[in-house]
């Protein structure tokens, strides 16, 4: 058990729904969620199929541990081809959303066709009902929400939705549920706007069953001491969240400035934690008021913030002046360092806005940061971004850009593009700091080798939740190793992306692997689940799961030539810090790699390999 | 000599009247460990677990054996984490 055995298979271009049964063979070899979705997105489209189409498919996946007593048990993942890639696409989210899908009975949500016109669907236990979404197309994810609730008077509802930005097709927009918590990555939801999803709304009202509750409840209890009693997760994580990070990279010198420019931020104090906690000058109150935590998580990372009502940004917006989600590390990047704004209440804003629209802040922010340099290169002009002084660190120029690509307006509209196609256009496409059309989260990869091989190769372009060598590199955990050498990490990064995957086709979080290790998790998952699911058998799931994921994308028409980083970091060196001096030597660990793997030395993964596992 | 000392996260509450962005500058003798001058501030050494030197780790078996430089800056974290 663990799994509800129940798929929801949503016909949208001819209004049907259906219930199916799990494919239980395939349950066993690629456990849930990620794995499980994923293998049924690939047996059912064509690798090539245009991914705003009607021909992808949006399937909506929680894990078998999702909604249970486990800690951090509630995760669900949207995986589709993406539409800022057009590789395979997994963005995993937390909040409430995924355990309440599990207790209404279903295991994953199959989207497929497109609707005629907009609609909502939802789905209260057995009951899945399109309606018609007129009343609240063209609003935001809040709104929406909102709206839903009152509609059908139920607030305990929890809705995933899209946001404008979604709507019209903004390349990284993404799927917002609970408010503030988002399938961020891919454009998962440009997907969902072109199937003419507004939104989707669950109520369950029955359990999660799992094998052994005797068991299960002693494996999940020793889980969860295991992460009280942990530094980082039972100290660290609530009390600071990611955003800790700011100073910790900027120190180790790799934290990507303006666009990759630079590898220090000369404001990362301004935008760090401690500068969250601190009271304003303005108005003696921080900016952070709280931690939260999202179903059954015992960790409570998230950041709960609130703007000074009097700075530029919310002054006469009473729909900002609430608490919402705060910056996480790679928003509190992305919009700040590599733009060189230093503003928090004005970040905060913008990420505000981020989810109040759907788009992801990551490659939000990269984009605006690879525009500006086109500005400062005078390949993009005042004229062509309607007025906008593009200008590194304009705080001014960071908020517009954020309120007209939430909506889709004006200069908006090519900011939605991401940033390979946008540099593409103004004759620069060295400047996109992304593989495979995604844009680099937080860490420059002069200053943390490792990471270069795990953008490089990452299945759904750049990302660092693929393989957060950063954990051993930068934060010793579970071992340290030296962010500044090649030697070892191909192993390390393979190693991550196994088990990354394994986990994240459980339903729980992947921050439990700061102090958890497959022989933690397995233990949960082998009480939940029939099969026998050992740390071994645990870690060769993952391993399927990476291949099977490579073998789409080559499908879809990636080969190695698509396993690069962009020039500026295999051949301009960092110019400070600990990395002064150094590029990427992707060269020297790509090789290797692709032997660790089982692949040619063209990357393809050898018959031999994909029999062992069985892909 | 002067070096920067930068205490984040928890070990903000170690820092000197005067600290300002978690960092302040300190006057050490010449020979100074990276150990001492965290001990001179009271800095619990089962807390300190990630200590950067100039931005390059120092494992805690050397952190009484490093001497300092003038210049240098000594960034210390507890167990932190994010991504």
């Amino acid at each position: 058990m663990g799994w509800a055995r129940k798929i929801l298979r949503v016909n949208l271009s001819n209004g049907t729904v259906k219930s199916e049964p799990l494919n239980m063979d395939w349950a066993q070899k690629y456990l849930g969620q990620r794995g499980l979705a994923t293998k049924y997105l690939v047996e059912e489209i064509d690798p090539k199929t245009d991914p705003l189409g009607p021909g992808n498919k949006l399937i909506f996946a929680t894990g078998p541990l999702t909604g249970t007593a486990a800690s951090t048990g509630g995760r669900y993942s949207v995986i589709t081809k993406g539409a800022l890639t057009n590789a395979i696409a997994c963005s995993n989210s937390g909040g409430y959303f995924g355990a309440e899908l599990k207790f209404a009975g279903w295991d994953m949500i199959i989207f497929e066709g497109k609707a005629p016109k907009p609609v909502y669907i939802t789905v209260v236990d057995d009951t899945c009902t399109i309606h018609d979404a007129a009343e609240i197309w063209g609003t935001s994810v809040w709104h929406t929400d909102e709206w839903i609730k009152k509609k059908h008077q139920d607030p305990m509802m929890h809705i995933s939705a899209i946001g404008v930005a979604g709507e019209k097709q903004v390349l990284y927009s993404c799927i917002v549920n609970d408010l503030h918590r988002a399938a961020g990555r891919s454009g998962v939801g440009a997907v969902m706007g072109s199937k003419n999803i507004k939104a989707v709304a669950v109520r369950g009202t029955g359990g999660v069953k799992v094998k052994d509750g005797h068991e299960f409840l002693k494996a999940t209890a020793a889980g969860k001491k295991v992460l009280q009693e942990n530094a980082v997760t039972g100290a660290g994580l609530p009390s600071f969240g990611t955003q800790v990070l700011m100073n910790v990279i900027n120190e180790a010198g790799a934290m990507p400035t303006r666009n990759h420019r630079q590898v220090q931020f000369e404001g990362a104090h301004a935008i760090s934690a401690e500068a969250m906690a601190t009271p304003r000058k303005t108005d003696g109150k921080p900016n952070l008021l709280t931690n939260q935590a999202c179903f059954g998580c015992t960790i409570a990372c998230g950041r709960i913030s609130k703007i000074d009502e009097k700075h530029f940004t919310i002054q006469n917006k009473p729909q900002y002046w609430h608490a919402s989600g705060g910056l996480e590390y790679e928003a509190a990047w992305a919009l700040g360092s590599n733009t060189g704004v230093d503003d928090l209440d004005a970040l905060t804003f913008v990420n505000f806005v981020c989810n109040e629209q759907g788009i992801d802040p990551i490659s939000f922010g990269a984009t605006v940061s690879a525009a500006m340099e086109l500005y400062d290169l005078g390949l993009l002009t005042k004229e062509q971004t309607g007025g906008i002084e593009l200008k590194f660190g304009s705080t001014e120029a960071l908020v517009k850009c954020a309120e007209l690509t939430g909506k889709a307006e004006g200069f908006g509209k090519e900011l939605g593009l991401g940033s390979l196609r946008l540099c593409t256009k103004y004759g620069r496409p060295d400047l996109s700091m992304s593989v495979k059309g995604q844009e680099f989260p937080a860490y420059d990869s002069r200053g943390i080798q490792g990471m270069g091989l795990t953008y490089a190769t990452s299945n759904r372009g750049a990302c660092h939740l693929r393989s957060y060598t950063v954990s051993s590199e930068i934060l010793g955990v579970p071992v340290k190793t030296d962010p500044l050498t090649t030697e070892g990490k191909p192993a390390l990064v393979k190693a991550f992306q196994d088990a990354t995957a394994a986990v994240d086709s459980t339903g729980l979080c992947v921050f439990t692997t700061f102090a958890w290790t497959l022989n933690d998790i397995a233990p949960q998952v082998d009480a939940a689940c029939e099969g026998g699911w050992s740390p071994e058998r645990m870690l060769e799931t993952g391993e399927r799961i990476w291949n099977m994921e490579r073998v789409f994308n080559m499908r879809a028409g990636f080969t190695a030539k698509d396993d690069n980083l962009p020039p500026r970091l295999v051949k301009e060196p960092a110019q400070t810090g600990p990395a002064k001096g150094l590029v990427n030597g992707l060269d020297k660990m790509l090789p290797e790699y692709y032997q660790l793997r089982g692949w040619t030395t063209d990357g393809v993964p050898t018959n031999e390999t994909l029999s062992r596992l069985a892909v | 000599m002067q070096v920067t000392l930068k205490l984040y996260a928890s070990l903000g509450t170690f820092l000197p009247p005067g600290a300002e962005r978690n960092q302040v500058p300190v006057e050490v003798a010449e020979g100074t460990t990276v150990r001492e001058l965290l001990d001179s501030h009271n800095v619990p050494p089962e807390a300190c677990h990630l200590v950067l030197v100039n931005g390059v780790f120092q494992a805690p078996a050397v952190r009484s054996g490093v001497k300092l430089k003038p210049g240098d800056a000594v960034a210390v974290w507890p167990p932190v984490a994010g991504g």
